[in-house]
C-alpha cells in the first residue's frame, strides 16, 4: 500500500471560533480518503484582516509564521476558499522582496488547497457516502470561485450525497456583501448585497443553503435568520461528511437543547 | 467638479433610499452582466483576443513617447494640429482659445469622460460658450444639471418616468401634455431638439476611444450617430484624449475595438465606429475645416513605472462597473466624483488625491468580478489593495479600526495567547447564545447586528477541542 498522504489542516479562524465541526467535517473527509490529518498548534490565521486593511507588516508577520508551522506536510488543506486563496494566491507576492522566505512562502502556495478542491482535484477519489434529505442551493464564495476556481468540484461532490437535490440561484456568483471587514465599514452596502442575496436563495425554493466559506455563511445565514426565513444554513463539508446530526445549522439550536 | 467622495458613505445612503435609483439599478445589474456573457459565449477565442489587446497596450506604455510623437506627426501631415496640456487647466484653457479664436456661440459634445475629467463644461459656460451635450444620457443628465453616474451609460441612473418629466421641464416649445411614456418618443423628442443644435453649432468637441500613430486619427464610437454630427457639421472638430489613448495602427484598434464592445454592451462591435484624420480636405464632401487634438496628461505619466501603471491600460468599457456588486448598490454618483466602480476606485486617487477618496478603495468586498471581467485583465483588487495599505502608512483609516486591527494582530502573532483568547471568546458567546443559536444585538457589533443576526459560537473552539481530543487518543 502507499504511504498514506501527509496532510496538515488550516483551521480557519472562523472556524476554530464559530464552527469546530467544519474542522471535524474536513478532517473525516481527508481521513476517508487516505490521509493521515495533523493539526500544527502554530496556527491563528491566514492574516487578511491585516492584508486587506494596508497593513502590510503584520501580514507578513502572520504569513511568515503559517509559512514557518506548515512547512513539514505533504499538502496543507483549508475548509475555506477565501483564506485558502490568501496562501496560495498571496502569500507569494506579499513575501515576494523577502530572500529568507520568498521560496518558502512559493513551495508552501503549490502545496496548499481549498478542502473542497483538493479532495477533487488532487486526491481524485471523491466517494461520498453521506445522506441528506433536502434540497439545497451552493452560494459559490467569491475568492473561491476567481482566486482558486472552484465552480463544479462542490457540486460534483453534492450529486453523490444521496437524498440532496440542488437548486441554483439565478445568480450564485455574486458576492454576498461579507467582504471581511467590509460588512462592518460599510454596513448599508453590505446589507443590501445580502438582502438581494437572501432573496436569491429564497427564490430557489430551497430548504437549505450551503458554502464553503464561513465568513460568508455567517453573513447570510445572519441575514436569513433576521428576515425570519426558515432556511438551514450549513458549510458543505458538513454535508458531505455526513455530520449534520451532530450539529444545528449556523445560527440555529438543536431542537432538543433549545 | 467639486469632489464628494470624502462622503462616500452619506452618498451610499442616499443612493440606498432612492428608489428611482434602486429600480434603475435593479435593471442593470441584470442587463449588462446577461448581454456581455452571450458574446462572449459567441467568441471562443475571445481570451487569446484579450492577450493581444494587453499586449498592444503594454507596447504603447513602454513607448508613449515615441507613439505620441508619431501620432502628432501624422496629425500635422494631414492638416490638423496636436496641443498638448499637462493639467486640466491647460487643456480647459487651450479648448476655450480655439472656440474664441473661431468666435464660436455654441459647442455641440459627444461623450467624453476626459471633458467631466477636465470640468470642461462649466468652464465653458462661464466664459460664454454654450456647450451641448449630444449623447442622448449626456443630454438628459445635462438638462439635469447632474453629472454621468457610469462612463458610457451616463444615465443609467434614471428611470424613464424621470426623463420624461426633465423633457417635460425643459422643451416648453412642446405641448405640456403630450404622452411621453415610450422610450421610443422620448428619443425622437431629443433628436428633434438635438436637429438645430447640431446644424446650429461652431465647433464639435468629441472625445477619443484610440488615437492611431501611423495615420494621425481620432476614432470615436456610438450607437446613436450623434457624434458624427458633432464633429462633421460644425466649422471645427476639437478631439479630446488622455495621452494613453494612443495605440501604434488601425489593426491595434481593430483588436481593441472587438474587445471594447463585447465588453461593454455585448455587442459585436458599435453602431458607428468613426474615423477621423485632419480637417475636411478639397474632395471631401463635408467634414470641419480645422482638426485639433487636445492631448491631456493630467497625472498619466506620474503612474508610468510605478504600481498604478496597469491602470493606463484601461479602454472604458465600464464592465466593471457593470459587474461590480458595490456599484450596482448604489450607483456611481455615491463615489463624489468622475470615475465610478472598480476602475473610478483606482484611478480617482490617482487624479485628487487619497486623502479625499480614501473610501473608494476601501468599498470593495475583494469580489473579484472586476478583475476576471476586465478585458485589459487589469488587477483592480490588488491596486485597490496598494491604495489601502498607502492609506495605513499614512494614519488615514478611522482611529477605532486602526486600534482593533492593532490589538488583533497582536494576538495572531503569539499562537498560544490567540488560542487562549479564540477558546474564552467561543466559550462565553456559545453560552450565551446557546438558548437561540444567534444575537439580535452584540456590544461593539453594531455594524453587524444592526441589519443581520449573529451567528453564536458552538461553544468549545476547534482548538480546544481537538486538544481534548487528542489527550483522550494518547491515554
Amino acid at each position: 500500500m502507499a504511504e498514506p498522504v501527509r496532510v496538515a489542516l488550516f483551521v480557519t479562524c472562523l472556524v476554530d471560533l464559530f464552527r469546530p465541526t467544519v474542522g471535524f467535517a474536513a478532517i473525516k473527509l481527508l481521513e476517508d480518503a487516505g490521509c493521515t490529518v495533523t493539526v500544527p498548534t502554530a496556527q491563528t490565521c491566514c492574516g487578511q484582516p491585516a492584508y486587506n486593511s494596508g497593513d502590510r507588516e503584520d501580514a507578513k508577520a502572520i504569513a511568515r509564521q503559517v509559512v514557518a508551522a506548515f512547512a513539514d506536510f505533504d499538502y496543507v488543506v483549508v475548509p475555506s476558499g477565501s483564506c485558502g486563496g490568501m496562501i496560495k494566491a498571496h502569500y507569494p507576492l506579499l513575501l515576494a522582496e523577502e530572500p529568507a522566505v520568498a521560496d518558502d512562502a512559493k513551495a508552501l502556495a503549490a502545496r496548499t488547497f481549498e478542502l473542497i478542491s483538493f479532495l477533487v482535484d488532487v486526491l481524485k477519489r471523491p466517494d461520498i457516502a453521506a445522506r441528506y434529505d433536502g434540497v439545497a442551493t451552493y452560494h459559490d464564495a467569491c475568492s473561491g470561485l476567481r482566486e482558486l476556481g472552484i465552480k463544479d468540484q462542490p457540486r460534483h461532490l453534492l450529486a453523490q450525497v444521496s437524498g440532496l437535490t440542488l437548486k441554483e440561484m439565478t445568480t450564485p456568483e455574486v458576492c454576498c456583501g461579507f467582504g471581511g471587514t467590509f460588512c462592518v465599514k460599510y454596513p448599508e452596502i453590505s446589507d443590501k448585497m445580502v438582502t438581494d442575496k437572501a432573496v436569491d436563495i429564497a427564490a430557489t425554493g430551497a430548504d437549505t443553503l450551503l458554502c464553503g466559506d464561513m465568513g460568508c455563511l455567517l453573513n447570510m445565514a445572519g441575514k436569513l435568520a433576521r428576515l425570519g426565513s426558515g432556511i438551514r444554513v450549513r458549510h458543505v463539508a458538513e454535508v458531505l461528511a455526513g455530520m449534520t446530526d451532530d450539529v444545528a445549522p449556523i445560527g440555529h439550536v438543536a431542537p432538543d437543547k433549545a | 467638479m467639486q469632489p464628494t467622495s470624502h462622503d462616500f458613505k452619506a452618498n451610499a445612503h442616499r443612493a440606498l433610499g432612492d428608489k428611482n435609483l434602486q429600480r434603475a439599478m435593479g435593471m442593470m445589474r441584470t442587463g449588462f452582466p446577461e448581454k456581455r456573457a452571450m458574446a462572449i459565449a459567441r467568441m471562443p477565442e475571445f481570451d487569446a483576443l484579450r492577450d493581444d489587446g494587453i499586449a498592444i497596450k503594454q507596447q504603447v506604455l513602454k513607448h508613449l513617447d515615441f507613439y505620441l510623437e508619431t501620432f502628432e506627426k501624422n496629425v500635422i501631415a494631414t492638416g490638423g494640429q496636436v496641443h498638448w496640456c499637462r493639467n486640466a487647466q491647460e487643456a480647459r484653457e487651450t479648448v476655450l482659445a480655439l472656440c474664441r479664436a473661431l468666435d464660436a456661440k455654441t459647442v455641440t459634445k459627444g461623450k467624453s469622460m476626459v471633458s467631466e475629467e477636465i470640468a470642461l463644461n462649466d468652464f465653458l459656460e462661464a466664459n460664454g460658450v454654450v456647450p451641448v451635450e449630444t449623447d442622448l444620457g449626456e443630454y438628459i443628465v445635462q438638462i439635469r444639471h447632474e453629472t454621468p453616474s457610469h462612463i458610457i451609460a451616463p444615465a443609467v441612473h434614471l428611470v424613464k418616468e424621470q426623463v420624461a418629466e426633465s423633457f417635460r421641464a425643459t422643451h416648453t416649445q412642446f405641448p405640456h401634455d403630450r404622452n411621453l411614456d415610450e422610450p421610443r418618443t422620448l428619443c425622437d423628442e431629443a433628436r428633434t431638439v438635438l436637429r438645430e443644435k447640431f446644424l446650429a453649432a461652431d465647433v464639435g468637441i468629441t472625445g477619443a476611444n484610440f488615437l492611431i500613430a501611423e495615420t494621425g486619427s481620432s476614432i470615436i464610437v456610438t450607437n446613436e450617430g450623434n457624434g458624427d454630427l458633432t464633429q462633421i457639421l460644425p466649422r471645427a472638430h476639437i478631439v479630446l484624449a488622455s495621452i494613453e489613448k494612443v495605440v501604434p495602427t488601425l489593426e491595434d484598434a481593430a483588436t481593441l475595438l472587438r474587445l471594447l464592445a463585447r465588453s461593454a454592451t455585448g455587442q459585436e462591435f458599435s453602431t458607428y465606429t468613426t474615423i477621423s484624420t485632419g480637417p475636411r480636405r478639397e474632395t471631401d464632401t463635408d467634414g470641419p475645416g480645422q482638426y485639433h487634438v487636445v492631448l491631456i496628461d493630467n497625472g498619466r505619466t506620474a503612474l508610468l513605472g510605478g504600481e498604478f501603471e496597469d491602470m493606463l491600460r484601461c479602454i472604458r468599457c465600464a464592465a466593471c462597473l457593470n459587474h461590480c456588486p458595490v456599484y450596482g448598490a448604489v450607483g456611481g454618483h455615491a463615489y463624489g466624483w468622475v470615475y465610478s466602480g472598480p476602475m473610478g476606485a483606482v484611478l480617482t486617487p490617482t487624479l485628487i488625491g487619497i486623502e479625499e477618496a480614501g473610501h473608494l478603495p476601501n468599498a470593495s468586498t475583494f469580489c473579484g468580478r472586476c478583475e476576471s471581467v476586465c478585458p485589459m485583465r487589469i488587477p483592480l483588487p490588488r491596486m485597490m489593495r496598494a491604495w489601502r495599505a498607502r492609506e495605513f502608512a499614512k494614519k488615514l483609516g478611522p482611529k477605532t479600526a486602526r486600534w482593533g486591527l492593532a490589538i488583533w494582530a497582536y494576538a495572531a502573532k503569539r499562537p498560544a495567547l490567540y488560542r487562549t483568547m479564540s477558546a474564552m471568546a467561543s466559550r462565553v458567546l456559545g453560552l450565551l447564545g446557546r438558548a437561540r443559536g444567534r444575537f439580535r444585538s452584540l456590544p461593539l457589533a453594531s455594524g453587524w447586528t444592526d441589519m443581520r443576526d449573529m451567528p453564536a459560537p458552538e461553544g468549545k473552539s476547534f482548538m480546544t477541542l481537538w486538544a481534548e481530543q487528542q489527550k483522550k487518543a494518547a491515554r
